[in-house]
């Protein structure tokens, strides 16, 4: 599905990411992992065109995304939720997600995704005509994935999805993910901090270093490797 | 009081004019952060446009309102197309630099506008044909409020109403208000950020060169130089409702119209922009991000 290969980006003079490669196979969920800094969030945003690559090539379905403009790689469907899930404060909840669609024109296609999001997550339905400022975390977090599943995206990218949520919030967003996966067969790159949940969820796993891939595995592996229960799991 | 309700109307229509140019300042600081020097240049070009049109258009006797509606039309495409490629040229290069360098170029957009509007034209104050005759139902009224006065209140309204509603329910409205307020989430949900930018630009010309169209025949002359302070006032009153906000910049056009209608007609026409100015200096003052502007927070 997506094959990220040799991959250079740069911020002014620092090197961000350095030589990443890793793929990605349809239906699959696959996590980056890493501490603060280490390159996750560059990842994501080189894959959607914001971070420009310095060198490498990144192949969406065999095809060279790299260089192509934000909104084609959206069209092409690849969708992000960003880390701190932006989400456009002053506009409602409904324009928040009619912004998923901004590229869509199958009008029953997505009243019909209007109303799966909305079964996903109810409280969004409530608040539909709320500015979307005015939701806590949780439901911001809610928003920010119904929002790119608004876009029906074969490649959801989600960047630390459970940051600042309290654990039972964590839990639920990690079951949608997971559901999200199973039910619409949409392939995940899932990025965090929090390793242990994301290993639990995803069926493959890479770990990032200074802006290298130092370590891939099965997730199953990666949680019991001794360097990974060390570094990123706290046992 | 017939004298106070005349001043408050043509205080109005000022106003309204000033709040044509302003919501071109205030839409372009939304979008890009950059205010736009040359933007009361795209509106002087609007009155030569509708100048050369309707000059050309009464020479062959065609109806005043046929007149209006094409001068105007035309105005608007052209100062569109003038937006468009200021931006273009002059603005989109320098989209990463530091911030002074688009506002320096500008500046400098704006002069070489003036000066070309000179050489292409003519350094004299042209007389603007009369568009808006006086209508016989205002007679009862004529001593209060013109009827270009009427007019011009009238079609700033339709004009700004069309704004709202373009800007809250249609597609590229959305995708304005979504860049506005976070440029990378737009680029995600697959906006074409340069596209909106060249729509704002475009909306805003159209917009000037209506309020060019309407003043000049208001005022009955033009000539290249209009466009300077008719831009630092709608820049006045884009900053005093706060500027990036559309209803602060009709709101922040309204009382400075009001407020030079006033000091006109009680204090002394001569007094008319010290009042304006100290007006500005004053709310910002007490209220530096203007009337409905909201004030910037850093994030550590």
């Amino acid at each position: 599905m997506l094959e990220l290969q040799h991959i250079h980006t740069q911020y002014g003079n620092i090197q961000a990411l350095q030589d990443v490669t890793l793929n990605i196979e349809a239906g699959e969920i696959i996590t980056l992992i890493g501490a603060n800094g280490a390159g996750k969030s560059t990842t994501l945003m080189a894959i959607s065109g914001i971070v420009p690559c310095r060198s490498g090539k990144i192949l969406l379905k065999g095809e060279e995304i790299q260089g192509l403009a934000p909104d084609r790689i959206v069209a092409m469907g690849v969708c992000q939720v960003p880390e701190g899930r932006h989400i456009f404060a002053d506009l409602s909840v409904q324009e928040n997600l009619d912004l998923g669609s901004f590229l869509r024109t199958d009008k029953v296609g997505i009243k019909q995704d209007l109303e799966y999001v909305y079964s996903l997550f109810p409280i969004l339905a409530e608040r539909r005509h709320q500015p979307g400022g005015t939701l806590s975390g949780g439901e911001q977090q809610m928003l920010a994935m119904s929002r790119a599943l608004m876009a029906r995206p074969q490649l959801l990218l989600l960047d630390e999805p459970s940051m600042g949520l309290a654990p039972l919030m964590i839990k639920q967003i990690f079951e949608i993910i997971k559901a999200i996966n199973k039910e619409h067969k949409t392939t995940i790159f899932l990025v965090e901090q929090n390793a242990h949940q994301a290993l639990h969820i995803a069926d493959r796993g890479y770990v990032i270093e200074n802006g290298r891939i130092v370590l891939t595995d099965s997730a199953d592996k990666l949680l019991t490797n001794p360097g990974v229960r060390k570094a990123y799991l706290g046992i | 009081m017939d004298y106070f309700i005349e001043l408050f109307l043509s205080g109005l229509t000022r106003g309204s004019i000033y709040a044509l140019i302003a919501l071109g300042y205030t839409m372009v600081y939304g979008i890009i952060g950059l205010i736009n020097f040359a933007h009361g240049e795209i509106y002087m070009i609007g009155a030569f446009t509708s100048f050369i049109v309707a000059t050309v258009l009464s020479i062959y006797g065609f109806p005043l309102l046929a007149i209006v509606i094409v001068a105007g039309v035309a105005a608007a495409i052209w100062s569109s197309a003038y937006g468009y490629t200021v931006e273009k040229i002059a603005y989109k290069p320098l989209r990463r630099a530091p911030r002074l360098a688009p506002l320096i170029s500008a500046i400098g957009m704006s002069i070489f506008l003036q000066n070309y509007v000179l050489l292409a034209q003519t350094s004299d104050f042209l007389p603007f044909p009369e568009l808006i005759p006086e209508f016989a139902f205002m007679e009862p009224v004529a001593h209060i409020i013109g009827s270009s006065d009427l007019v011009i209140l009238v079609a700033t309204t339709v004009v700004m109403l069309a704004l709202t509603l373009l800007i809250k329910f249609t597609k590229i409205g959305k995708a304005m208000r979504a860049t506005a307020q976070d440029k990378t989430m737009a680029l995600l949900v697959g906006i074409n950020v340069d596209r909106v930018i060249s729509a704002t630009f475009i909306i805003g010309s159209a917009l000037a060169a209506i309020g060019g169209l309407l003043i000049a025949s208001h005022i009955g002359q033009i000539n290249f130089a209009i466009g300077f302070l008719a831009g630092i006032k709608a820049f006045t009153a884009a900053v005093l409702g706060g500027i990036g906000s559309i209803p602060g910049a009709v709101l922040g056009s309204l009382i400075l119209g009001l407020t030079e209608s006033f000091a006109t007609g009680y204090v002394s026409s001569d007094y008319e922009d010290v009042f304006a100015f100290s007006l500005l200096v004053l709310i910002l003052i007490f209220k530096p991000s203007g009337l409905l502007g909201k004030a910037e927070t850093k994030k550590v």
